[in-house]
């Protein structure tokens, strides 16, 4: 059992998110994460400000409890299931990533110089964070998905419009990455 | 009761984003450098395998858990909301680190932090409902 808590190849983890998205086809649902910032924005009556969110949220409940079993399943996950291994990361981008300030890439999940609240407690930090936050709300409501309804099930699903917006992902995570980061940190 | 089988999937879910490291800011860095196969390896197979088991699904005419026809509704015909709306989300993905479902996992592993993002997300969608009429589509 002892590989379970080393980190998980990819071979294995994407059929897995593919096993996760037949079960929600199977139980009558669709597989996308995105949708329940719209569930949240209609719960908090945002029916009175805009049509858009005029729906029987209610029907939406399941998606709801999808993320209250992400948050469990993040728990798990490194309360049981981990051994503390660093990511296994390119020594290139960790290079890359100390030359821009991050100090060692890998060890944690996410960034301390972005998540932790010593960064967060400042206008730079808590700026970064409301603008990535708003940005994915937007552009996923505008572009109907994002990489679970889109990047997984649009194109496992062969849908053209999901091509393109998985496109999009790209060119606005190329851009990110590549021209914006650099200036930002 | 009906929702249980929802928690479980969604604790699965979770189990497999923290493992595979596809909720790691770290890993989305790495592939918008191209310097690693580790997330393209991750899409590329869930892909393959979800598009074997849509195929699958509709050669079978296999039912769901009710006894119902699947119907997967297909996505409206369009271009400019998936590339305008996808490449504002990419900004937003390769900057947080983080797409809707690994902001959710991401708070159960600790990083509370991590509301920030969920509360401007909610409101980045809100603001979407009040102009939507007004954006080209």
């Amino acid at each position: 059992m002892e590989f379970l808590l080393k980190p998980w190849p990819w071979y294995l983890s994407g059929p897995l998110i593919a096993v996760v998205m037949f079960l929600m086809i199977y139980f009558g649902k669709t597989f996308g994460m995105s949708s329940n910032l719209k569930t949240l924005c209609a719960m908090g009556g945002g029916a009175k400000y805009a049509d858009y969110f005029k729906f029987d949220w209610k029907a939406q409940r399941w998606n709801l409890v999808v993320v209250l079993g992400a948050i469990m399943g993040g728990f798990i996950a490194v309360t049981f299931l981990s051994d503390g291994s660093p990511i296994a990361l390119n020594p290139k981008t960790v290079s890359n990533l100390t030359e821009l300030g991050f100090q060692n890439a890998g060890d944690t999940l996410l960034p301390p110089e972005i998540y932790s609240w010593q960064h967060v407690l400042s206008f730079k930090g808590i700026s970064i964070l409301i603008i990535a936050g708003f940005l994915i709300g937007f552009g996923t409501r505008y572009a109907d998905g994002c990489t679970s309804g889109h990047a997984i099930m649009g194109l496992s699903n062969l849908q053209l419009p999901s091509l393109i917006a998985v496109i999009g992902f790209f060119i606005g995570g190329l851009i990110m990455t590549h021209f914006l980061l650099p200036l930002i940190f | 009761m009906k929702f249980i089988k929802f928690f479980f999937v969604g604790i699965f879910f979770g189990i497999v984003l923290v493992k595979s490291e596809a909720v790691s800011w770290y890993r989305i860095y790495e592939m918008f450098k191209f310097q690693s196969f580790h997330m393209y390896g991750i899409i590329g197979s869930a892909v393959f395998i979800g598009a074997l088991s849509i195929g699958l699904i509709k050669y079978l005419k296999i039912k769901n858990i009710e006894g119902n026809d699947i119907y997967l509704p297909p996505k409206d015909r369009g271009f400019t909301s998936y590339i305008v709306g996808g490449t504002l989300f990419g900004f937003g993905w390769a900057l947080a680190g983080a797409c809707p479902g690994p902001m959710y996992i991401l708070l159960g592993t600790g990083v509370f932090s991590m509301l920030i993002v969920i509360a401007a997300a909610v409101l980045g969608t809100f603001t979407y409902g009040l102009i939507r009429t007004k954006l080209p589509h």
